[in-house]
């Protein structure tokens, strides 16, 4: 997960959004390009021609559930999405998307941020910003080998650290 | 404190004394499976090359494709190829393609055994747990990982047990078991949970009926669902000329997070409405309702036992008018079964199809997928908008004797009725 300030707008959605209306499957055999260009399809479509880059994902419960695949997270990204912000995540979205680097926000106070709020994102102080309102809402911090893993960028340069001879 | 089964698994394969939930453990892994829709072709095969690493032990990785096979589109037969090859290249000997869905494989070919971890890059891994192993899905970043260095690292979950008591009726099967633990438990009530089920109603299981146990713990958000190996695992696991394994159980004072109890006796047919898994009713409630398509496969409800129950239904009937069956067999191997004791030619007979075994239309991949406005009944583990086909479609989820008594009628129906005298 990068560090540093991320700027977008808020794209709201509601609870229990798995990855068949992330990342339909009819699109799963196309290049990460075209799964991007489906992303949220299931529920928005046109999802990634709307959004700008950037741009958040503002959602309820249970974001992710579902499958295991991480062309969710491809798709999210190529459709440019910064990151996503819910209530709570399924165990395998929020995983994948650490060891991915897709920035993923617990926060229980999401019925505050409305459609198309300018949010800022502090990810290494876990601080929302909702420009559009002047609030700020504080993220509960990552587990400490969660963040350890975010510190390195996810698990790939992890590896790559440790295994690049 | 005693442990659960699944933190006596995890912590046999950390090297430790005791696990406790919440805590961070490194274990080694058993068997690590990768399909063709997640697997090499996902950010494995590229980033395994640009790391220059090899993969740990390829004796202990599994390549099936079976979400792409038989493959529908160019682009599926390319996938289904550059897998193939890949596995190869690899040194991969466990690669099976066109021979059903991968968890069926891990399961029937014993790749899967008491006391293993097992990972795969698919959400139905947990299917796995049913011979008392702890099994789980993944994501491609983290098989990668898994490929490399041959471990991975776990969250120890809290466990909850769901004890199920007294024997099922006629015409009521172990889908109707886990669809009602999933109404009740919630599509996330069991995030970061490991799922044991426990009771009378499950040590009466056969391997058929218990695998489609395990396979829906993810349904509820869990990590793992698992059933402790018994004379039946090993009955199972003798027949395919393997040892036991290593046996694991709960401990009497093991601690859960929260304890349910169901009697199996009591439990009449139920039916999961779209599009969630957890608005679980009595088929009654829902009976009449007008199907377009029933559906019977896959690794939820595509087994020997499955397939015995709709032929049984079938028999001497024919499915009704402007209302499709079809049903794809979860391995060749079932398909080969089922073909011999008679129960294809009694489903083509009542007007059945019968499909090539394969993740197909289970996954809204091709062999099946449904229009805008059409309704399924399926006896597969998930009913999400647009899991099918179109976003536009309805899916009920429920057990291979409902279907099959759906399909008889064009409308979703009660199959205790056809299983009289
Ligand atoms: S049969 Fe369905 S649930 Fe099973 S692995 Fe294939 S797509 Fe997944």
């Amino acid at each position: 997960m990068p560090h540093g300030l991320l700027r977008g707008k808020a794209w709201k959605f509601g609870d229990n959004i798995n990855t068949d209306l992330i990342s339909p499957a009819q699109y799963m055999e196309m290049n990460y390009e075209e799964i991007g260009r489906h992303a949220m399809e299931g529920v928005m479509p046109g999802f990634s021609d709307r959004i700008c880059k950037g741009d958040f994902i503002v959602a309820g419960e249970n974001f992710g559930s579902g499958s295991s695949r991480e062309t969710a997270q491809i798709a999210l990204k190529y459709a440019g999405v910064g990151g996503v912000i819910a209530k709570s995540f399924a165990r395998i979205f929020f995983r994948n998307s650490i060891n991915t680097g897709l920035p993923v926000l617990e926060l229980e106070e999401i019925n505050k941020i409305e459609q198309g709020d300018e949010l800022e994102v502090d990810l290494g102080a876990g601080i929302i910003k909702n420009l559009s309102k002047n609030e700020s809402y504080v993220v509960p911090p990552l587990p400490a080998n969660v963040k350890e893993l975010v510190e390195a960028g996810g698990l790939i340069p992890y590896l790559r650290a440790k295994h690049k001879k | 404190m005693g442990m659960t089964l699944t933190e006596k698994i995890l912590a046999a394969a950390a090297g430790k004394e005791k696990v406790t939930p919440g805590e961070i453990v490194s274990v080694k892994v058993d068997v690590a499976m990768m399909d063709d829709i997640l697997g090499p072709r996902i950010e494995i095969a590229e980033r395994l090359e640009e790391l220059g690493a090899k993969i740990w032990d390829p004796e202990k990785v599994v390549v099936i494709s079976d979400h792409y096979t038989p493959p529908a589109t160019i682009r599926q037969a390319d996938i289904v190829k550059f897998t193939r090859e890949w596995a190869r290249s690899c040194g991969i000997r466990r690669y099976h393609e066109y021979e059903g869905a991968c968890h069926q494989i891990l399961a029937e070919k014993g790749y899967i055994r008491p006391g293993m971890i097992a990972v795969g890059t698919d959400s139905h891994t947990c299917m796995g747990g049913a011979v008392g192993a702890f099994a789980t899905g993944i994501g491609s970043t983290d098989m990668l990982g898994v490929l490399v260095t041959g471990e991975i690292w776990l969250k120890v979950p809290a466990s909850i047990k769901v004890f199920w008591v007294g024997k099922l009726g006629p015409g009521v099967m172990a889908k109707d078991i886990i669809l009602k633990t999933c109404g009740i438990i919630g599509h996330a009530g069991a995030t970061y949970r490991a799922v044991e089920f426990v009771g009378p109603a499950i040590k009466e299981l056969p391997m058929d009926e218990r695998w489609c146990i395990a396979n829906m713990a993810v349904e509820m958000g869990a990590k793992n669902g698992i059933i402790e190996a018994d004379a039946i695992t090993d009955a199972f696991l003798e027949a395919l000329g393997l040892d036991k394994g290593k046996h694991f159980s709960s401990d009497p004072d093991a601690v859960y997070v929260r304890e349910i109890s169901l009697d199996a006796s009591q439990l009449e047919p139920q039916v999961a409405c779209p599009p969630a898994v957890d608005k679980v009713c009595p088929v009654n409630e829902v009976a009449g309702e007008k199907i377009n398509q029933a559906y019977v496969g896959s690794c939820t409800g595509g087994r020997i036992n499955d397939l015995m129950m709709v032929a049984r239904i079938l028999r001497g009937r024919k499915v009704a008018k402007d209302t499709r069956l079809l049903v794809s067999p979860a391995s060749r191997e079932v398909y080969q079964r089922a073909l011999k004791a008679g129960f294809l030619e009694t489903i083509a007979d009542a007007g059945g199809v019968i499909l090539a075994p394969t993740c197909g239309a289970c996954v809204g991949a091709h062999s099946g997928l449904l229009a805008g406005g059409e309704r399924c009944i399926s006896s597969t583990n998930r009913n999400f908008v647009g899991r099918m086909g179109s976003p536009q479609a309805e899916i009920y989820l429920a057990s291979p004797a409902t279907v099959a008594a759906s399909a008889l009628e064009g409308r979703i129906a009660d199959p205790r009725p056809y299983l009289e005298g």
